[in-house]
């Protein structure tokens, strides 16, 4: 397989904290790699890092297309540049338009797939009309498969908490990710929802998108990862299938703290 | 009556004027969080555009409908991109600053154009050619409402109801909803958050353009420091009708019209500004976020 993120060497610091210290990381296409670690180990600085929300002090991240195999270095590019490379991401606290409705939330994440601009609105050209339906059909496509199809013209912000999760998903992948990271998307959710989101994340990941979840559910990063990466303290500790991080000393000793004695 | 009626479409047609430009400030102040005080500068150099063109255009004798409308793009284009240049070059490097270096900044912009606008220009006041002329439809109504007073109804009627289309329904409309609602998600999506707030300034310097231009023609002169008060005026609305809302902004403007109106009609025209910042006052004071402003809440 071949990888389409490499992260190498990367540090970020905050005064004298390292968030993150010598990380590497390669994510391949179509895999699902789920990143764990406890609470404040940087797992969500590294998110941050990778979309352009942060600014790294050193490392490399590169971002490879499997289509075209074109490299793309990311490192101080802008976020909605680096969205437009096809890296598209969820947050914790969820953070939806709450005053747009669901409809409309999908099809600002086409933002930056169409081209029309203020001029076209204004003209109403062929081009921006039939631009303009394509983002319709497409967001309601999406729709379709988040099952949230029956709720478009609801307001993001009164949707249920597993809907809003899933609206989420919904708009990061409007954006035509071939990466998407998800942090914590299980969080708050009833066991019937994780199951939901446990298929709707392998059906992404069967329609040739990659997938790095930072997750605490432990049961669902068991089931649905191929592949385990933990960190501690900014560093990678361990990785591996989940049958070899469940009986890793290093990663238990993170978890749990030493035995004494 | 028919002095009630006249002095209730003459505040509807001074509320409309302030609502051109009002609606500026309040959508920079929802995108941004940032009082644009060179507003007012960019309806003066919008009024001052207009007169130029107006009067180039006049000696070689075209039409006046042809006049009023290319005075009307040349205004808009030339102020969107004196709002443009404004915010790349005042605002745009501050934007990680605390919340007080941007305002400074529009301060200094605003008092730079004014005396930008006098060197260039003239400290007198200029007699602008009135580009509207009396309709002979309008005969039997014109001890009420004048000719100017219901081209400047029906003409900001038509830009506000193409300003809520925009914003509804166009890409670059729901683009600037995102921004106002959470900029770094919008970012996030793959939104050029910078080329948005840009389009925010050219939008409501337009808008100052047009309002320039019609304000300008009906009273019938023009002078480099008529941004100032208009813009108090029409800041004064939008924070009354709660700023950051668009809707707010409009009605803000109309109440502040009829009250100016009303005030000039039945008790003296020297109270006029006396109740308009009255009217502020006990706003502020009763209902903080204006009358469709949202109650802030800090994020933390």
């Amino acid at each position: 397989m071949k990888p389409i993120l490499n992260v190498s060497d990367l540090s970020m610091d905050f005064g004298g904290i390292k968030a993150l210290d010598r990380l590497d990381l390669d994510v391949c296409a179509q895999e699902i790699v789920a990143l764990i670690g406890p609470n404040g180990a940087g797992k969500t600085t590294f998110f941050n890092c990778l979309t352009g929300i942060y600014l790294p002090n050193s490392g490399d991240i590169q971002l490879t297309c499997p289509q075209t195999g074109k490299k793309t270095r990311l490192n101080g590019l802008k976020p909605n540049k680096i969205t437009e490379k096809g890296m598209a991401r969820t947050f914790q606290n969820i953070r939806l338009f709450p005053q747009m409705s669901v409809l409309e939330n999908v099809m600002i994440g086409r933002h930056c797939r169409t081209h029309s601009l203020v001029l076209g609105a204004i003209l109403r050209n062929r081009r921006t009309r039939v631009e303009e339906q394509e983002t319709v059909d497409k967001s309601y496509a999406i729709l379709e498969k988040v099952g949230l199809a029956a709720q478009v013209d609801e307001f993001a912000g009164n949707l249920s908490y597993g809907a809003q999760r899933r609206l989420e998903i919904g708009r990061a992948l409007a954006t035509e990710p071939f990466l998407l990271l998800l942090d914590e998307p299980a969080a708050g959710m009833n066991p019937q929802e994780t199951t939901e989101l446990v298929a709707l994340i392998r059906r992404i990941r069967d329609e040739n998108q990659a997938i790095l979840l930072i997750e605490h559910d432990m049961k669902l990063v068991m089931t649905l990862s191929d592949r385990i990466i933990v960190m501690d303290y900014g560093q990678k500790i361990a990785q591996g299938t989940p049958a070899e991080i469940r009986g890793n000393p290093a990663v238990i000793k993170a978890y749990l703290g030493e035995e004494v004695g | 009556m028919d002095y009630f009626i006249e002095l209730f479409l003459s505040g509807l047609t001074r509320g409309s004027i302030y609502a051109l430009i009002a609606l500026g400030y309040t959508m920079v102040y929802g995108i941004i969080g940032l009082i644009n005080f060179a507003h007012g500068e960019i309806y003066m150099i919008g009024a001052f555009t207009s007169f130029i063109v107006a009067t180039v255009l006049s000696i070689y004798g075209f039409p006046l409908l042809a006049i009023v409308i290319v005075a009307g793009v040349a205004a808009a284009i030339w102020s969107s991109a004196y709002g443009y240049t404004v915010e790349k070059i005042a605002y745009k490097p501050l934007r990680r600053a605390p919340r007080l270096a941007p305002l400074i900044s529009a301060i200094g912009m605003s008092i730079f154009l004014q005396n930008y606008v006098l060197l260039a220009q003239t400290s007198d006041f200029l007699p602008f050619p009135e580009l509207i002329p009396e309709f002979a439809f309008m005969e039997p109504v014109a001890h009420i409402i004048g000719s100017s007073d219901l081209v400047i109804l029906v003409a900001t009627t038509v830009v506000m109801l193409a300003l809520t289309l925009l914003i509804k329904f166009t890409k670059i409309g729901k683009a600037m909803r995102a921004t106002a609602q959470d900029k770094t998600m919008a970012l996030l999506v793959g939104i050029n958050v910078d080329r948005v707030i840009s389009a925010t300034f050219i939008i409501g310097s337009a808008l100052a353009a047009i309002g320039g231009l019609l304000i300008a023609s009906h009273i019938g002169q023009i002078n480099f420091a008529i941004g100032f008060l208009a813009g108090i005026k029409a800041f004064t609305a939008a924070v009354l009708g709660g700023i950051g809302s668009i809707p707010g902004a409009v009605l803000g403007s109309l109440i502040l019209g009829l009250t100016e109106s009303f005030a000039t009609g039945y008790v003296s025209s020297d109270y006029e500004d006396v109740f308009a910042f009255s009217l502020l006052v006990l706003i502020l004071i009763f209902k903080p976020s204006g009358l469709l402003g949202k109650a802030e809440t800090k994020k933390v």
